[in-house]
């Protein structure tokens, strides 16, 4: 341990001999640290906004939907089909996943929707207040279903901005009310929602949705009125299906949990569905992905960035320790003969290569933790000088929160000590192969 | 009688640019215990090459050199690294401290090598500059100081482990000739308490105050003339009192060889 004291005190009185050198090494290697923490926390920062938008496209999503099975044979005595996802598995799911933020009941049901002389085929949905959110659907007029009129099971509904349009070309829809004339019911317009475009189909996971002939009503007020069963006629022939819910809209809390907790959204529902193959879980598989991709390719580019700055301060580093084993040949001369092996030369060079770059990498830390209020004061600044340019910069690079990367501290620093050993080897190695003579002899 | 050294037929030949020159052509001599050795000879003579080996810090082509009980002429790097730390103690012309470390830690780096550093050792080491004359500047860097001064710090570090023998190499050729004397008078105090000292001078003044001189010629002994037999100088009430004063520095029992 003193021996250790000791050549750590040895090196920095040596390293304190030149003290302008050995800070700008010291500088290289801070810069280096700094850079790989703030690039990859700018870039973190990037990616996450990035993700947030693929986020925003559904990525924390999972759906369970109702598929309807194959009639077999067994079943064609009776014309009415029951399949689906029960209300139990949606209790149990939001019960038993902890990941599972929130869930969203839906059930839809075509059918013909008409005010006055004017009707419309639409598809009624019944759902529950989170679904404007999880849809990203927007309020025009009015407002969307609310928890007490799910809860009073009222005769309410939302009209989408095309069937507004088409029921209610002249009037105000809101207060006027709908009439189904299959169920027998009205419903009155308590809110129309602003066009919201397709959904374009994302690979092969998820399908287009369409939400222009959408008309939302409380998902309570729907059983109510409507039960579970429905009879379809369909060209001459009626058949008839009994669906508790269509969907359960999942949102997940993080999107690393989505592949997780589809996983066990399958197994809940395996006791009850395996069998029958009558749901089915999708999960946003090329969203997820692209997401990742979008994260990797910040970081493998921020990355390498970072890495050629560390690369720079090494290469300073070995510059600086050649210069001076170079330097110090004679002093390398008398430890030689004063019974320091060639081990002890080359740990002695090391260990002021080393606390050099640990130094660097210490402070570098240091400096990468400031990276946020840094980046928020350039901001402010540019902002105050330069706003066109600002301006023209993309929404996603204006508006960066670096994130410091947890991973980023150790690594950097890692990375640090292991460009000071590198880099020092070579010096250190060059110095204790000298001839002891010929070092002595050295002016 | 006891020997600090023994060499055997000692030769050593470089090679340089496809010459082999024959720096050491087979010397043979003996260093006994107590002893006090100037070599000298003419640039070219081979004693730098003699000092070399001597030092443990080149490898004979041929022949034997004992220090103590131990062949040095086979001893790997390391070995010779390890010889050096715990047996010679140099002594070279321009002082040779390491100039970022202060008087009493220039004294330890031998022991440090060792990894022999203490509390003990600390002492050992403030002891021996105190016997050098350098108590008040114990944490003094080197350019801090005279020519002299280094020279006495170099001569306390040489003694820290305790060698079988000093290796000077010309020690007063960059001192002036008062520091000369008390660089010299502090030698005899050494060879009067037991001290082996080995010295490359060409200066015959110097070599005439050791007890013994070797003379080389092309590598080979010219002449090995003995000037005197036991203590170097008639002993002064000066000297004496410093002799005792070096002995209770150094501890009677710490000199292996005696």
């Amino acid at each position: 341990m003193t021996f250790f004291l000791r050549t750590l005190q040895l090196g920095i009185k040596s390293l304190l001999v030149h003290p302008l050198r050995s800070l700008l090494t010291v500088l290289g290697i801070f810069i280096g640290v700094a850079s790989v923490i703030w690039l990859l926390a700018i870039g973190e920062g990037i990616s996450r906004q990035a993700q947030k938008q693929i986020e925003g496209l559904g990525a924390d999503n999972i759906m369970v939907r109702s598929v309807k099975p194959l009639r077999s044979n067994d079943q064609e005595a009776s014309f009415i089909l029951p399949y689906g996802l029960l209300r139990e598995d949606y209790f149990r799911i939001v019960e038993t996943i902890p990941t599972v933020k929130s869930a969203i009941p839906i059930r839809e049901i075509r059918c013909e929707l008409s005010y006055r002389d004017r009707s419309i085929d639409g598809r009624l949905v019944g759902c529950t207040p989170e679904y404007a959110d999880i849809t990203k659907l927007k309020v025009e007029r009015g407002h969307f279903i609310t928890d007490g009129e799910v809860k009073l099971e009222q005769n309410h509904c939302v009209l989408a901005a095309k069937v507004a349009e088409r029921l209610f070309p002249f009037e105000e829809p809101v207060g006027r009310r709908v009439y189904s004339y299959e169920y027998q019911e009205f419903y009155q317009v308590v809110g129309v929602v602003r066009d919201r475009t397709p959904t374009a189909a994302i690979g092969g996971s998820l399908e287009a949705q369409d939400f222009s002939s959408d008309v939302y009503i409380p998902i309570s007020t729907m059983r109510k009125r409507i039960g579970d069963t429905v009879v379809l006629r369909r060209s001459g022939t009626r058949e008839g299906e009994t669906v508790e819910l269509n969907q359960i809209t999942l949102r997940v809390d993080k999107v690393a949990n989505v592949l997780r907790t589809a996983q066990l959204v399958q197994e809940t529902l395996e006791p009850v569905h395996g069998r029958k193959e009558d749901v089915k879980v999708i999960v946003p598989l090329e969203l997820l992905e692209q997401a990742r991709t979008t994260r990797m390719m910040f970081m493998v580019f921020m990355g390498l960035i970072a890495a050629i700055s560390l690369l720079v301060g090494g290469i300073g580093i070995m510059n600086i320790m050649l210069a001076t084993v170079t330097e110090r040949t004679r002093e390398i001369g008398i430890r030689r003969a004063l019974g320091a092996r060639r081990r002890d030369i080359i740990r002695q060079f090391l260990v002021e290569t080393i606390a050099l770059s640990v130094l660097g990498g210490l402070t570098g830390i240091a400096a990468g933790y400031a990276c946020r209020p840094f980046v928020a004061m350039l901001r402010e600044l540019m902002m105050h000088n330069t706003p066109t340019l600002m301006q023209s910069l993309p929404e996603v690079v204006r508006n960066v929160e670096p994130q410091v990367v947890p991973f980023s501290i150790p690594l950097a620093f890692g990375i640090s000590v292991v460009i000071g050993v590198l880099f020092g080897l070579y010096p250190a190695y060059r110095a204790a192969q000298m001839d002891p003579i010929d070092a002595l002899r050295h002016e | 009688m006891k020997l600090a050294a023994k060499l055997v037929d000692l030769r050593k030949d470089y090679v340089l640019k496809g010459e082999t020159v024959r720096a050491l052509r087979g010397v043979s001599f003996d260093v006994p215990v107590g002893d006090y050795v100037a070599i000298m000879g003419p640039s070219g003579s081979g004693k730098s090459t003699l000092l070399n080996l001597l030092g443990c810090l080149d490898r004979p082509t041929s022949g034997s050199l004992f220090l103590g009980e131990d062949d040095v002429s086979k001893m790997n790097d390391n070995q010779l690294s390890r010889t050096r730390a715990t047996s010679i103690g140099f002594v070279f012309q321009s002082y040779n401290l390491i100039q970022q470390l202060t008087v009493l830690e220039n004294i330890e780096v031998p022991l440090y090598y060792q990894g022999r550093l203490s509390k003990e050792s600390r002492e050992r080491c403030r002891l021996l500059a105190e016997m050098v004359g350098l108590q008040e500047r114990l944490s003094h860097r080197p350019s801090q100081l005279s020519g002299g001064q280094q020279q006495r710090v170099a001569i306390a570090r040489s003694l820290v482990n305790d060698p079988y023998f000093i290796l000077a190499d010309e020690p007063t050729g960059n001192l002036d000739s008062a520091t000369t004397e008390e660089i010299l008078r502090l030698f005899e105090n050494l060879n009067e308490m037991g001290k082996t000292i080995i010295m490359v001078t060409h200066e015959n003044d110097v070599a005439g105050r050791a007890k013994r001189i070797v003379r080389l010629r092309d590598g080979k002994l010219q002449s090995d003339t003995t000037l005197r037999e036991g203590p170097a100088q008639s002993r002064s009430a000066e000297s004496a009192s410093a002799i005792e004063e070096i002995r209770a520095a150094i501890g009677s029992d710490s000199n292996k060889a005696l």
